[in-house]
């Protein structure tokens, strides 16, 4: 894999534009050993016995996929992939790869768990093709990733990344969760710090978020202590801080890579680029138009063996919403997004002068910029709330 | 109300003879089963169909049927072949059981000559139960003590039939007992009915005057007046005078409530019913009004009603300040069917333009605040509510202030007087304790105690009415496991030692935070409002102080701090769509928010002293 933006800094305004001519592809594994107390993802646990069909399913799927591509980035999301047969994900793989064509050093890229991830499974899937992984490291207190129902230990995650690099994956990510309520100040500082030293390509690092219908909410509506949004604050600084030391740089509120290596399927959806994705639950892009597939595992299964499209939910995205979406995603970008129509609305706005004046907004050049990432969301709402231009200057 | 869905099922009016005509309303405590009285009665004189029939069929307002309660009183009339081989008509009227809505029974009796008296046999005599007795007593109705819900287990007729003997100083065997769910007991009630209650007096061949106990705007016919005719006749076509305003009108249509409107040529001395006049002005025809014949009219009106006097008044204020004119409709059309809600135009430097509204009590104001919102369909924004004082500044005359934005500034020479009620509890004697211990610590001052048997204490105690506006009655029944019930009424006005707290959000006053407290509650006040505004308004984009002064005096204080994340964790390709959508569901939310001054408060903000104290 050529790095990804060739030598461009991760948060490259070039990279981030480049990024909405990408393809990518993007493939749900929805099997995991167990259902994490947070995660509302459309996965399913104690099902792997299905893993073979719903390959054979997924291929079908990419079978009847339009012509289209090449591919800039593959990601295989989940779920876990990782608990999946590597002969299984190289099938796919390469019916993809010959069905849509990879461009010559895409991104190729799975999520795995420390807990199943062996330098045997590794070395099958560099062979495969796979060049990048990203692993679920969460933490590195072992409290923490119990509270967070996590199966392994901060032992398995260092094996794992020594895994990855012996079996030569180029680029190797860890997943951390901050703010969970078991986590003190000083738990996430050792854990920022253990992760920095086995020196990741790439560091992502999320706040925990309770998320409706999860098992971690039911506790909270029940009465148990949902993360403190001031802490998640001064962890989500400290990261910042922490990566930017160690030559990582944030080029997304979440996201810090090394130079060459931001994750290309991720700059393609905020840049946004076109992907199609496949299997359960999966979302695409394309034309003008987002739609995603039957969530459930098992609808999922029947309606593609009955040769019929698991696709629905067609929304439009054209024209206006298209320009305000571009906004939308683009703000999250440390580059931010050129101003635009919908950009230049939003700096004239009332409300825009208000976010100016708080020093959450900022224009450098022609791009609208997030000064305080933390406040993303007020810039957001903001945007959402801009009215629609007159139809005659639509154009 | 009483035009609503039904169908005629059967249209018997002849005229009756006077001697076979029973006036009657069914009052009691909340709940205990009035309207479900009323259902047996309406089905056994066959009066809706059994399509149209369903519980409490006499409550046709949503409002009504949803929190199931009667807020409006109901009139219908009903045949009935009684055992001696004669039939009757019955005209009943059933009211609500509620204190707010006291006025709607006051104004029922006195179109009656009798009352049933409907006591629950679980939880014996109430509240409501003896200030219902107690105004029936007063208009010099016959009382008939029913002990209603024999059918449920824990039942105990006799002790409640004792009870309601004592209330109303009759002997318990003289006690009907019935279970209007099951309809057992309901017909030896309606045979008593006609034995017990007098036919109207009155006489057909005197000048008319009859008694508008009720009204209601129809959007069609204009103004629909209950009548009860005490002299003389009315013939449809005839033309009326309305003896209080002087108006001159057409009797265009009378008729009869069976429960659907039934037109009828003549009503006479002693008969109920409804008149139209095509009237839209509701203020040319009151309530209690006398009407009477043009050509030759009655020479002295009847005794009418003292008009409700509101109790709590409110700012009412659209969140949207463009949907202001949509208010003043709105509150203009629940006004022509509601003559005790008051409004005045009020401006609020926090709120914009809205209405200080008077309601006869918190039970009133919601009903009102919710129609609003859902018959009109306006986002509101509702401040706590207040009583209204009597300020006399040196040299002037005395002004009711109704609103605390309005209330002078601390330091001023001044008299304030505020409204006193007389309360009334009834309470298990294990309870009185409690109860005792609530009055005191709400200045109370108590009066004579008065057991009911064993089991039954009827307490009275005078105090200010913005004790009781607040939280007082969840108190009450939360302090006595629900067993204690509550009347008042108005008794007077007192001088007091009130002042005007005043809240502060970023160092400006907020005009309707204002609160008026009893000078030795003020502190307690302020840092209990500081403290509840710091949880109900959300973190802002900078620091926000939250003072509560008297005067210039701070008295409490805290900080809002800046918030510090606002951004949600991911957004990737696989929930575009759903991000979105929550982004703008919590946009939605902020819709909800009033500015004031920069800081975005939501509307729930401005009810909080509701919930405050304690
Ligand atoms: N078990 C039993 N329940 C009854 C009886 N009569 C009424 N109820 C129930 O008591 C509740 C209140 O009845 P309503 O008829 O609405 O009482 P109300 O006196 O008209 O109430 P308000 O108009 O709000 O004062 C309802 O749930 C009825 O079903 C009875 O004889 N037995
Ligand atoms: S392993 Fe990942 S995808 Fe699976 S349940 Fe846990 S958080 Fe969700
Ligand atoms: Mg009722």
């Amino acid at each position: 894999m050529n790095p990804s933006g060739g030598l461009l800094p991760p948060d490259d305004p070039r990279l981030a534009d480049q990024a909405r001519k990408w393809r990518s592809a993007y493939l749900h594994i929805p099997f995991c050993e167990e259902v994490c107390p947070y995660c509302d993802f459309a996965v399913v646990a104690g099902r792997d016995q299905l893993a073979s069909r719903y390959g054979e399913a997924l291929v079908a799927e990419i079978r009847s996929a339009p012509v289209w591509g090449p591919l800039d980035a593959v990601n295989f999301g989940g779920g876990t992939p990782s608990r999946m047969a590597p002969e299984l994900l190289e099938k796919i793989l390469q019916v993809l790869s010959s069905r849509l064509g990879l461009r010559k050093g895409a991104e190729v890229s799975l999520e795995a768990n420390p807990e199943d991830w062996t330098l045997q499974k590794a070395e099958s899937l560099v062979a495969a093709g796979f060049n990048r992984v990203s692993l679920g490291a969460q933490s590195f207190d072992a409290e923490v990733l119990s509270y967070l129902g996590r199966r392994h230990t901060p032992a398995q995650i260092v094996r794992a990344v020594t895994a990855a690099r012996k079996a030569g994956f180029v680029s190797v990510n860890m997943d951390l969760i901050m703010g969970s309520p078991p986590e003190s100040a000083s738990s996430w500082t050792e854990t920022l710090q253990r992760a920095l030293e086995n020196n990741p390509d790439h560091l992502s690092t999320y706040s925990l978020t309770v998320e409706p219908g999860t098992v971690l909410w039911k506790t909270v509506r029940a009465g148990a202590s949902p993360p403190d949004s001031d802490r998640q604050a001064e962890c989500w600084e400290e990261a910042d801080r922490e990566c930017a030391r160690a030559g990582l740089v944030r080029y997304e509120v979440s996201n810090a890579a090394r130079p060459g290596h931001p994750c290309r399927y991720n700059l393609s959806v905020w840049g946004q680029g076109e992907y199609l994705g496949f299997g359960n639950g999966a979302h695409s892009f394309r034309d003008g138009r987002r739609w995603e597939n039957l969530r459930g595992v098992e609808r999922y299964l029947d309606t593609v063996e009955s040769g019929r499209s698991p696709n629905r939910r067609f929304e439009s995205i054209d024209g206006w919403a298209a320009e305000t979406e571009r906004v939308l995603l683009g703000i999250r970008r440390r580059a931010g997004v050129r101003t635009g129509r919908a950009g230049g609305a939003l700096w004239e706005s009332p409300k825009g002068r208000e976010l100016r004046r708080a020093g959450i907004l900022g224009l450098h050049g022609d791009r609208l910029v997030v000064e305080r990432p933390l406040l993303t969301d007020e810039v957001s709402r903001a945007i959402l709330t801009l009215p629609p231009p007159d139809s005659a200057c639509l154009g | 109300m009483g035009l609503g869905p039904f169908r005629l099922t059967e249209v018997a009016h002849s005229l009756a003879s006077r001697s076979l005509i029973r006036n009657f309303c069914i009052i009691a405590h909340i709940d205990h089963g009035k309207s479900t009285l009323a259902d047996r009665l309406l089905e056994s004189a066959g009066a809706v169909s059994q399509r149209d029939m369903r519980e409490q069929v006499l409550d046709t307002m949503d409002l009504e049927r949803e929190r199931g309660i009667t807020i409006k009183a109901q009139a219908v009339r009903l045949n009935y072949e009684a055992s001696d081989g004669r039939s009757y008509v019955l005209n009943l009227i059933d009211t609500p059981g509620h204190v707010d809505f006291s006025y709607e029974v006051s104004r029922s009796l006195a179109a009656c000559e009798g009352a049933v008296l409907l006591v629950d046999a679980n939880q014996g005599v109430q509240a409501q139960t003896v200030a219902n007795a107690y105004l029936a007593v007063e208009a010099g109705l016959e009382i008939i003590p029913v002990v209603n819900k024999i059918d449920l287990p824990s039942a105990e007729p006799e002790r409640a039939a004792e009870e309601l003997a004592r209330v109303v100083g009759g002997d318990p065997a003289d006690t009907v007992f019935i279970s209007a769910k099951t309809g057992e007991g309901v017909d030896e009630l309606t045979e008593r009915i006609v034995e017990v209650i007098h036919p109207p007096s009155g006489e057909e061949d005197l000048p008319l005057s009859a008694l508008i106990f009720d009204s209601y705007y129809d959007l069609y016919r204009g103004v629909v007046c209950y009548v009860r005719v005490v002299e003389g006749s009315i013939t449809a076509g005839e033309r009326v005078v309305f003896m209080a305003t002087g108006e001159k009108r057409d009797a265009a249509e009378i008729g009869v409530l069976t429960p659907g409107s039934v037109p009828v040529d003549t009503l006479v001395a002693g008969e109920v019913g409804y008149l139209i006049t095509g009237a839209k002005e509701i203020d040319r025809v009151r309530v209690g009004d006398t009407v009477t014949s043009a050509y030759r009219p009655a020479v002295v009106p009847l005794r009418g009603y003292t008009d409700p006097r509101p109790m709590v008044f409110a700012g009412i204020f659209p969140t949207d300040g463009d949907d202001y004119p949509r208010l003043r409709e709105a509150l203009e059309k629940l006004q022509l069917n509601d003559a005790s809600l008051q409004i005045a135009p009020e401006f609020s430097q926090a709120l914009g333009f809205g209405f200080r509204c008077g309601f006869l009590g918190l039970l009133h104001m919601e009903i009102v605040r919710e129609r609003l919102e859902r018959e009109y369909d306006l986002d509101l924004v509702t401040t706590s509510p207040s009583v209204a004082y009597r300020v006399t500044l040196p040299g002037d005359e005395p002004v009711e202030v109704r609103s605390p934005a309005d209330f002078p500034a601390a330091g001023r020479e001044m008299v304030v007087e505020e409204p006193w009620i007389k309360a009334l509890v009834l309470v298990p004697p294990e309870h009185l304790g409690a109860v005792m211990e609530i009055f005191t610590s709400r200045r109370g001052e108590l009066g004579p105690l008065n057991y009911l048997g064993t089991e039954r204490v009827e307490l009275t105690c005078r105090l200010p009415l913005a004790e009781v506006v607040f939280d007082f009655y969840d108190r009450l029944k939360s302090k006595t496991r629900g067993f204690a019930s509550l009347d008042y009424e108005p008794d007077g006005y007192q001088p007091s030692d009130l002042v005007k707290v005043d809240l502060l959000l970023n160092g400006s006053a907020v005009d309707a935070f204002s609160a008026v407290v009893h000078r030795p509650q003020a502190y307690a006040y302020g840092k209990e409002m500081v403290t509840r505004l710091k949880d109900l308004i959300p973190r802002q984009l900078f620091d926000v102080p939250i003072q509560a002064a008297i005067g210039s005096r701070v008295i409490s204080r805290e900080t809002i701090r800046a918030k510090r994340k606002d951004v949600l964790a991911k957004c990737y390709g696989g929930d575009v769509t759903r991000k979105k959508k929550l982004l703008a569901r919590q946009k939605e939310g902020k819709r909800r928010m009033k500015m004031v001054g920069s800081v975005e408060v939501p509307s729930e903000a401005f009810v909080a002293a509701l919930r405050v104290r304690d």
